[in-house]
């Protein structure tokens, strides 16, 4: 049961994807998503789990669906991307 | 201007044999002598088979990312379909070369430039490009254009002027520049192959590995395929310097360093460290390694855009890396907040560890910021820079100890310890 619940969890994440050239390190997405993203020395956001080494997005379970959207819509400098 | 080894280039049944392929036809070779020595360039059956031959060579990227040409030229052909949404493909030939270390590109389009537009007048039809450019700094323009001038088959090549900055050669920022606008990488991760120049499909291959594809085109991928092992086929040109004058070198795969280094006349006794693949590489300093792309790090070291730099004993390659670190921090774009911080930080660290500054948190914090920058920008400046600075913590390390008690065991002339 465990499983087949882990299983779900994959097919349903997101990924929320990081445009660095547009990012001004100004946090949002850090405030919305505290598990998810942190800020190194000078603000810029820090992907706490990598999936797969990856840096530049991070990966969204759909108990943070809402948050990722609105991190996206708020993000002053329209850095962020949601993507299936 | 850098010299090159000038070996008999003795064709048989047509074809150039042993490791000199791509200067074989001498200096500032004219189309006469081009086609004296390889033959003439016939493109009939290109769009069709051409691909097929690429991916049986076993050609790689000869710009420094060694990716599977074929695979760059085959993501290019979509349907025609596709096409129709997407816009025609273009082929970009990159010769920005902004590693200040690589200077090969210089020399081939310099004295095989009839070579290159082979290249890119074979890749082009491979992938039914409409457009073409060649993409070099505006010091190589006076070689290409009179090279251009002399055929009839390349009136649609044209020039694009790369500015001279370290960045300027990475792929996204070649895009962005041919359209007009800044040498920078791009942010958004859209793939070239899909959307480049303008929203079309893009192909953009190294000057290097488009005079490969010329002479595959001609001889096939067998030949290709008798130089080099079989994991790393054919052959690649690296430029050698911090030993007495500059060369370029035409080298097979999976060469031997020390082979290498003996062959271009240098002293093994003498040397320190080398400095493999550019500023972005990696500094070694044991001579069995095989230089390739291919192979585990404990046996091989990536020949990145095929750069050699020699440090001998008597200098420091603390303060060698260091300066180093201070100039890819100066050539950072500065468009992303990791790069644009974290290369002066590490700059910075560097700096006090070339000076002996006693501080002993500094190795902890170079590991510390290269943790941190890794994999975090719109391209891989940061990640290059931090594998330098690894590299060299571990050959430097006992420099790195040495200076902080205000010695140093490279400027002394050490022995390999």
């Amino acid at each position: 049961m465990d499983f087949v619940e882990g299983a779900w969890v994959d097919i349903m994440a997101k990924s929320l994807l990081i445009d660095w050239t547009l990012c001004d390190g100004r946090g949002l997405c850090s405030e919305l998503l505290p598990q998810i993203i942190g800020r190194d020395d000078w603000g810029y956001p820090l992907v706490r789990i990598p999936a797969g080494g990856e840096r530049s997005s991070a990966v969204i379970k759909p108990e943070d669906f809402a948050a990722a959207r609105d991190a996206v819509k708020l993000c002053p400098k329209l850095a962020l991307r949601l993507l299936d | 201007m850098s010299g090159f080894s000038q070996g008999p280039s003795t064709t048989a049944q047509g074809a150039v044999i042993g490791s000199n392929r791509l200067l074989a036809a001498g200096s500032n070779a004219t189309l006469f002598e081009h086609e004296q020595v390889y033959g003439s360039l016939s493109l009939s059956g290109i769009e069709v088979n051409f691909i097929s031959v690429l991916e049986r060579s076993g050609l790689t990227g000869r710009g420094g990312a060694a990716f599977a040409s074929w695979r760059k030229f085959a993501a290019i052909s979509p349907t025609a379909g596709l096409r129709a949404v997407r816009g025609k493909p273009v082929v970009i030939g990159n010769g920005a070369e902004g590693e200040p270390l690589s200077f090969k590109d210089k020399v081939l389009l310099e004295h095989a430039p009839h070579l290159v537009i082979d290249g890119l007048l074979v890749a082009a039809r491979a992938i039914s490009a409409s457009s073409i450019f060649l993409y070099t700094s505006a010091a190589l323009f006076p070689a290409v254009q009179s090279a251009l001038a002399e055929r009839t088959d390349a009136s649609g090549v044209q020039l694009v002027e790369a500015a001279d900055t370290f960045v300027s050669g990475q792929a996204s920022a070649v895009v962005n520049a041919v359209a007009g606008g800044p040498a920078v990488p791009r942010g958004d991760r859209r793939r070239l192959s899909e959307s480049g120049v303008n929203g079309r499909p893009t192909l953009v291959v190294n000057v290097e590995t488009l005079a490969h594809a010329a002479l595959i085109a001609r001889y096939g991928a067998g030949w290709f395929r008798v130089m080099g092992t079989e994991q790393d086929p054919g052959t690649r040109l690296f430029s050698l310097s911090g030993w007495g004058e500059e060369q370029v070198l035409e080298v097979q795969g999976e060469a031997r360093l020390g082979s290498v280094l003996e062959r271009a006349g240098v002293d093994i006794s003498a040397v320190q460290a080398v400095l493999v693949g550019g500023y972005h590489g990696r500094w070694v300093d044991s001579w069995d390694y095989r230089l390739s792309p291919k192979g585990s790090t404990d046996r091989s070291v990536r020949p990145g855009a095929g750069v050699l730099y020699v440090l001998p004993w008597g200098r420091c390659g603390v303060e060698a890396t260091a300066q180093i670190v201070q100039y890819l921090a100066e050539q950072s774009a500065k468009q992303c907040g990791p790069c644009l911080f974290g290369l002066p930080s590490l700059a910075m660290v560097w700096d006090a560890l070339a000076r002996g500054e006693h501080d002993s948190g500094l190795v902890r914090e170079s590991e510390r910021l290269g943790s941190l920058l890794v994999g975090r920008g719109a391209c891989h400046h940061p990640d290059g820079t931090v594998q330098l600075i690894d590299s060299a913590l571990k050959i430097f390390a006992i420099d790195v100890e040495d200076h902080r008690g205000g010695l140093c065991r490279g400027r002394v002339g050490g022995h390999h310890g």
